[in-house]
């Protein structure tokens, strides 16, 4: 299999050397050739580090694209190397030391410092039945009035929509010097009429017509250099606290969305249920997060808490005994948050582009010829 | 025993008490609103049975193409020597499904199948033993978290107000802060009237009433629709064991009135106005139903006798429907004549016999103008 010229990559003597040490000695039998089925192995060895799954499933095609009668050369392990090398920077054993101080760890200052310039995006949806508290948990979990009915004229506030309305406002909060523009997304109506038959498509629309967006920017001649990025970076559903199952109408939602947007499912209005009505719930659908919202404050031992008070007691929002809104917010602001935008970029965005221009090749036309954009690369223009 | 001057019937309320005591009490009692609102907890604990022991709530999966249905359960218990034989008409399905739009008619034909039932037994020969499945009252439950009553809600209620005793009460109140349930309870009343619903109205005291019952009536007034909890576990609060639901904050008691309505209702359900719901079922309800559906056959058949025959066929159904029930009610008015008639035979021979015996002929002449 002869490499193509442009992805020739040039490997120090040093590695090479290493490469081909390790090969040797896989081959046992000193035939000069290795099973391909073994392949893994001796990427490992020679790397020194764990493969990822999906780094594994690479090596293994590319053995056996490479491979005749099961069998690989040294030539066609420098190959798969040499692929497998490019698409990372973990090379583990191989990577060439250095003797003293260069000063490459300053880059991660570097980029935080441009990326706080710039500031950091977020957008989240709140998808859920009337009443079920999602205005008042986007406020507790932001300690700020961002929900959309908290920032809307009160006219707007009081009649149950007709349909399904996806409307959104947006804020700047800050913290420590850290920027964030904060999206709220909410949909209004969804779920509360008495025929709710595909009361989720505007929802869907939304999100698609965000990508939709950020595609046709990216693709545009003379496209922004920092593109603003609208798509929703995760979508909270809200469940209610029944105790029983999931309703039919979570599951349509669900089903449907689950592939072009994180989908979290939030049990709603918690303190209904008791911890052992918790449990079950959960265990019988797998969920996380049995939340309360509150936007009021009491004194509980001198400290000041966000709670809801009732006749029996005072449910405590923050406290890891009563409800799981620590968790979730611990996981959506200070863990993942930068994995959500992440797996939406990554995983989300690319497939509905894949999608997208799959279906758009055939058409496409330049100075009135039809052009396959596949084959086309500089070199033919 | 009487005393002098007295006639003695003051003691008709206790013979009505004594038979119907023996007879026992019926009643029967829907429940509507959506899975997982605490129904069943809230009959359990109502009545203090297990109606719903080893139930199977069903997945997910099995709700999807689920539709509304009627499952009736019926119990009987005893308290103090009078014995209550009650029925539970429950409606599993309701509000689940994605699109709700016919809920509301399932249960309305079963409404109005009982009624009919009812009207056949009544006008049927024999009516010693009909049995009355006609529903006393329809508990319908509103979720806690909404903003008030949803379109589903409003629907429901507007169609069957006039079919059936609705009292609308707030599940799970627990959910809620007594703030939020007052303002709760507010919206609920407001957009009942606002869309001309008439749920259950509690009648008037009477003026002769001691004050206790006025004031328990105008508490129980104040407080519909009724939030309330249910629960079937016995936890131990400063050493009483009462109903309740632990939660980490704190301990509700289902019986407690300051953390529910339950008792409110159980009082109203069952101590102090069973008798009226039945009543007002029987006296308002059923009579409009009879009313509707007499004036409807009748129609039907003048309609039908008026078609000239080149019209397409008439229904031969409610033709004959009205002519079954012409033919019953003239059938029962001949052998009404004929008991009148044998029982003049038999006075008129046992005036012939006393006259024989020498009564003037002037007796004899009145009599006979009296036969004419």
């Amino acid at each position: 299999m002869e490499a193509e010229v442009n992805n020739r990559v040039f490997f120090p003597t040093h590695l090479e050397e290493a490469l081909r040490e390790t090969f040797l000695e896989a081959d046992t039998q000193g035939r000069g050739y290795v099973e391909s089925k073994n392949i893994v192995n001796v990427v490992r060895k020679v790397l020194g580090i764990f493969l990822t799954h999906t780094e594994k499933a690479k090596v293994i095609a590319k053995a056996e694209y490479l491979a005749t009668k099961g069998l690989l050369s040294v030539e066609d392990f420098f190959t798969i190397m040499a692929d497998t090398l490019v698409e990372t920077t973990h090379w583990g054993n191989l990577k060439t030391e250095i003797a003293g101080y260069v000063g490459i760890d300053t880059l991660q200052e570097q980029i935080r410092k441009k990326v706080l310039k710039r500031g950091f995006e977020f957008n989240i949806m709140v998808v859920g039945r009337s009443g079920l508290g999602k205005s008042t948990l986007i406020n507790t979990l932001f300690k700020a009035n961002v929900s959309l009915r908290s920032c809307s004229k009160s006219e707007e506030k009081v009649e149950i929509a007709k349909t399904t309305h996806v409307k959104s406002v947006s804020h700047v909060i800050e913290e420590k010097g850290v920027r964030l523009r904060l999206t709220v997304t909410d949909t209004p109506g969804f779920g509360d009429q008495i025929n709710n038959d595909k009361c989720w498509l505007p929802v869907l629309d939304y999100i698609n017509e965000q990508y939709e967006n950020y595609l046709s920017e990216e693709q545009s001649v003379s496209r922004k250099k920092h593109i603003p990025d609208t798509r929703i970076h995760c979508c909270l559903y809200f469940i209610a606290p029944t105790g029983h199952s999931l309703s039919p109408l979570d599951i349509e939602f669900m089903r449907r969305l689950d592939r072009c947007v994180n989908i979290v499912p939030v049990i709603a209005k918690a303190d209904t249920l008791t911890v052992e009505e918790r449990t079950d719930f959960k265990q019988r659908e797998m969920l996380p997060f049995a939340v309360v919202g509150s936007n009021q404050q009491y004194p509980v031992n001198g400290r000041t808490v966000y709670g809801r008070r009732t006749q029996w007691g005072l449910v405590e929002v923050e406290n890891k005994g009563h409800c799981e809104f620590s968790d979730l917010r611990d996981m959506l602001i200070r863990t993942h948050m930068q994995d959500l935008v992440e797996v939406t970029r990554s995983v989300h965005y690319e497939n509905f582009r894949h999608e997208r221009l799959a279906s758009r090749r055939g058409r496409t036309q330049i100075n009135g010829q039809v052009i396959d954009m596949d084959s086309m690369n500089e070199s033919s223009l | 025993m009487p005393s002098v001057g007295e006639i003695g019937f003051a003691t008709l309320p206790e013979q009505i008490h004594r038979k119907s005591v023996k007879k026992g009490f019926d009643f029967t009692m829907m429940v509507v609103g959506e899975s997982g609102l605490g129904k069943s907890t809230l009959i359990n604990s109502l009545f203090l049975a297990d109606l719903y022991k080893d139930r199977k709530i069903p997945n997910v999966e099995e709700k999807l193409d689920r539709t509304v249905t009627i499952e009736k359960k019926t119990m009987e218990i005893e308290e103090k020597g009078v014995k209550l034989k009650l029925t539970i008409v429950d409606t599993p399905g309701f509000g689940e499904a994605v699109n709700c739009e016919n809920n509301w008619k399932v249960i309305e034909s079963y409404l109005t199948e009982q009624f009919n039932q009812f009207f056949k037994d009544e006008s049927g020969l024999n009516r010693k033993n009909i049995v009355d499945n006609r529903v006393h009252c329809c508990l319908y439950f509103i979720p806690p978290w909404g903003h008030g009553l949803r379109p589903l809600d409003i629907e429901f209620m507007k169609h069957l107000h006039q079919k059936v005793n609705v009292v609308p009460v707030i599940a799970k109140a627990d959910t809620l802060n007594a703030n939020e349930i007052r303002r709760l309870k507010d919206k609920v009343l407001r957009e009942l009237k606002e869309n001309e619903v008439h749920v259950y109205q509690l009648p008037d005291c009477d003026s002769d009433e001691d004050e206790e019952f006025k004031q328990q009536d105008h508490e129980l007034k104040q407080s519909i629709p009724f939030a309330v909890i249910g629960s079937t576990q016995v936890v131990e609060v400063n050493g009483r064991r009462v109903r309740g639901r632990i939660y980490p904050w704190g301990i509700v008691e289902v019986e407690n009135p300051i953390h529910s309505d339950f008792l409110k209702l159980r009082t109203f359900l069952v101590s102090t106005h069973m008798q009226d719901l039945k009543d007002v079922t029987r006296d308002v309800h059923y009579e409009n139903y009879r009313a509707q559906y007499l004036t409807k056959i009748s129609q039907q058949a003048s309609r039908e006798r008026g078609k000239l025959k080149r019209d397409s066929k008439p229904c031969e159904e409610s033709v004959e429907e009205t002519d079954l029930l012409l033919q019953q009610k003239e059938e029962e008015i001949r052998r009404m004549q004929d008991m009148l008639n044998q029982m003049h035979q038999k006075l008129k021979a046992a005036g012939r016999d006393s006259s024989e015996n020498g009564t003037d002929s002037d007796n004899r002449k009145d009599r006979e103008s009296v036969d004419l």
